[in-house]
């Protein structure tokens, strides 16, 4: 038996299967009246990626716009150059990044993969507060039914950023969007004090917190800021809610209000959230670049704590987001330092993977192709954030398409890219089926060479001048635009055929060992799918996440 | 009816003690993510009032202290009348003191309602006399501009709390239900207490309202 040293001392993972979480109940009210950890995660996950095809069609709509400028150097209009009038193509873009935002990046990995994998890493059998998190679950899908009704009655065409004085006085249904994002904030908060108290008092005998995953440290992380900074969000949305309704003028110039305050409440929330964003992908490549080198991590304490350190920090650069904004120069020059300082944990992580690679026993199966696609798009996105946090440098980039390319390769690049590896890595423990290694792995290929043909380019155009949010642009930018679409249809061609073979997996797919990648972590010593209560017994924890056996004493072999 | 019905503890937690400790520490995040949801009322009132001290001086003095004191009052009894429905509930042993418990959690709804009610005084004032936020201000008692500010700050903060007042009342209601069927003693009270601690905070936070909107 290969597999008996893994983290828990009491290993089932070639037990006779039992009745697991999938088959344990029947019929629809079993699935959505469930309090299972387990259920709910699939839950998110199919409607997470819904929304995530969702928002996709919307940024095609917007790369089908521009494809071509409309008008030559000369004037004249070009032929098929113009698609959607420009009201509509501010609707489009911005449900595009309210969908991917609020919908997609922010529950992603914390509750589809975090809701199941976290219990099951812990040694627990549920989360703290099984039926808050159902009704996070309800909570999210009200948001999306009340964001996608906005949409449709009147449209919505502020930016996912709402910014004042416009967004209080222009038509559509921006209060319907608002509320809905403050109904989503609530879902939102309710999975990270569920993680917090469930990783503080649920964890098996044994399991210190030097023992856990780093996954749960990331996903840990992320709950805090989901707690501390998703209130203020609620309470800015509120407002903005209110001066529309009321006229209250808090944010109104007219009347005597400050919108410069809006954008201050809105980026205490909104930078943090982009770490809730990008600390679970993190987290994931963790668990990926350990079990696919095989490879004790570089550095736990470090990772860790890093998680911690971004979490920490992230609550004090939101001023990076308005250097022209008209707030004080001393309060640019400190946000931008502190912004630097916050690239040192992202950093540390960085480095910690790349050197846990070193040496490793690393096998290119499907999720470490994404792990590796992360380690490269992320650090473009990340050391392109640094210029941006250059006081100097962010007045001539700010609001152009280098502004957008850097958050695309952070968000998509890190954050989407990290939650189609974890979704790879976990796949056989959710549903107990493999999918197509030769499919996945041309999936993976596509979807990195789509993503770099579509968001390269914009780093150039951006550094020449193209600014952000435009529906129209000058000839000179053109050939810059038609690649990025070009890069859309490849990464939309890759998406569907993931979708196909996923579907596929979940029917024909063969049956799936207990631990397929030979990882070490606690899910992977259960049965997949796991049984409704996770584990036969309690197991107790013996050593940590990734204690892997050197080479050579016969106990790393694959199962 | 003097009996009690023994808590189950719920399937996933190995005994009462981890699960009242989850409970617990749930609520006080909860309770976190309340202050937080306030600040960023406080920050409008801080930045509001530094850009007009003048005008702020002015209509704060148009409220009606003696009402907000005596609100203070009634909301300060009613956090010891909770205090003293959670100690009731620790030393229930057999059930001898469900109808203390409620008593005591009936009188803290009573104190709510009293606050509400004085809060319906004031309001239809100021709707009477045009205090209003924003474009719907029309009184003519304050020389300053901007007053309109003012009223959209006091009406943000104070209706925001008292739609917090009302959903306590509906807790605290639920729980007092709950205690009359006996199901909070000695080794299970985490409700009374969660309800307690969730009430505490409506208090503490009109502790702060009123010296900031009535008092500077």
């Amino acid at each position: 038996m290969s597999l008996t040293t893994t983290q828990a001392t009491v290993d089932h993972a070639n037990d006779p299967p039992e009745t697991n979480y999938l088959r344990a109940k029947s019929g629809l009210r079993s699935w959505l009246l469930t309090v299972d950890h387990k259920r709910i995660g699939v839950m998110y996950l199919f409607t997470v990626f819904a929304a995530f095809l969702l928002g996709g069609f919307f940024a095609s709509m917007v790369r089908w716009e521009l494809f071509s400028p409309n008008y030559d150097e000369l004037g004249v209009a070009i032929e098929g150059g113009k698609i959607f009038e420009g009201d509509t193509y501010n609707r489009l873009f911005t449900l595009h990044g309210l969908v991917m935002v609020f919908l997609v990046i922010i529950p992603g990995i914390p509750a589809a993969l975090g809701n199941f994998v976290l219990p099951l890493q812990l040694g627990a059998k549920d989360v703290a507060f099984p039926k808050l998190n159902l009704a996070s679950y309800y909570i999210y899908i009200v948001g999306t039914v009340m964001a996608l009704w906005a949409a449709i009655a009147g449209g919505v065409d502020t930016g996912w950023t709402f910014y004042t004085p416009y967004s209080s006085g222009v038509d559509g249904s921006v209060v319907m969007m608002v509320m809905a994002a403050f109904v989503l904030g609530f879902s939102s908060i309710f999975t990270g004090m569920n993680f917090i108290v469930t990783v503080h008092k649920m964890r098996a005998p044994g399991m210190t917190w030097e023992r856990m995953p780093l996954f749960i440290w990331a996903i840990y992380a992320t709950a805090i800021i989901q707690v501390m900074a998703t209130p203020v969000l609620a309470i800015t949305l509120l407002l903005l809610a209110m001066e529309r309704v009321l006229g209250v003028g808090i944010f109104d110039p007219a009347l005597g209000g400050d919108p410069v305050l809006f954008q201050h409440f809105f980026w205490f929330y909104s930078h943090p959230a982009v770490y809730i964003m990008i600390l679970p992908g993190m987290g994931v490549m963790s668990e990926l670049v350990t079990t696919f080198a095989r490879k004790q991590i570089f550095g736990y304490r470090a990772v860790a704590i890093s998680s911690l350190a971004i979490a920490v920090i992230s609550f004090l650069v939101w001023g990076h987001h308005m250097f022209v904004s008209g707030q004080s120069v001393y309060a640019g020059v400190i946000f931008s330092a502190l912004t630097f300082l916050v690239a040192v944990p992202s950093a540390i992580k960085v480095i910690n993977w790349t050197t846990t690679l070193y040496k490793g026993s690393i096998s290119l199966d499907t999720p470490m192709l994404y792990a590796l696609a992360f380690l490269v798009l992320f650090t473009i996105g990340g050391l392109t954030g640094l210029f941006l946090g250059a006081l100097g440098i962010d007045v001539h980039l700010h609001d152009t398409y280098f502004v957008v390319a850097h958050f695309h390769y952070v968000m998509m690049g890190g954050t989407i890219i990290a939650f189609f590896g974890g979704v790879h890595y976990w796949w056989p423990k959710m549903f107990g089926r493999m999918y197509s290694a030769f499919w996945s792995k041309v999936t993976a290929w596509l979807v990195f060479i789509g993503f770099n043909v579509t968001f390269f380019p914009q780093f150039i155009m951006g550094s020449r001048g193209m600014p952000r949010r435009y529906h129209d642009y000058l000839p000179e930018f053109a050939e810059f635009h038609r690649w990025s679409s070009y890069g859309v249809v490849i990464l939309g061609v890759g998406i569907l055929i993931m979708v196909v073979y996923l579907l596929h997996s979940l029917f024909k797919g063969a049956p799936a060992p207990g631990n397929p990648w030979g990882a070490r972590t606690l899910e992977w010593s259960v049965q997949s799918p796991p049984i409704e209560h996770n584990f036969h017994e309690i197991p107790t924890v013996v050593e940590g996440p990734y204690d892997y056996p050197l080479a050579g004493d016969g106990g790393a072999t694959k199962a | 009816m003097s009996t009690i019905v023994k808590h189950h503890v719920a399937h996933h937690f190995y005994d009462r003690h981890q699960e009242s400790a989850s409970a617990k520490m749930g609520i006080w995040l909860f309770l976190v993510t309340e202050v937080l949801l306030f600040s960023g009322l406080f920050v409008a009132y801080t930045v509001i009032k530094a850009l007009n001290p003048e005008m702020w001086k002015e209509a704060s003095a148009t409220l009606n202290t003696t009402l907000g004191a005596v609100n203070t009052v009634v909301l300060i009894a009613s956090s010891l009348t909770v205090a003293l429905a959670v100690r009731a509930a620790q030393t229930n042993q057999h059930g001898e003191k469900n109808k203390q418990i409620a008593g005591l959690l009936f009188v803290t709804i009573l104190f709510a309602g009293t606050f509400l009610v004085v809060k319906y005084f004031e309001y239809s004032h100021k709707f009477h006399e045009g205090m209003l936020p924003g474009t719907h201000y029309a009184f003519d008692g304050i020389a300053s501009n901007n007053a309109h500010l003012f009223f959209g700050v006091y009406f943000l903060m104070t209706g925001l709390h008292g739609i917090h007042v009302v959903l306590g009342m509906g807790l605290l209601t639920w729980v007092m239900i709950r205690s009359l069927k006996g199901h909070f003693y000695k080794d299970y009270y985490t409700p009374v207490e969660v309800g307690g601690l969730y009430w505490h905070l409506v208090d503490l936070i009109w502790i702060y309202l009123f010296p900031l909107l009535y008092l500077v």
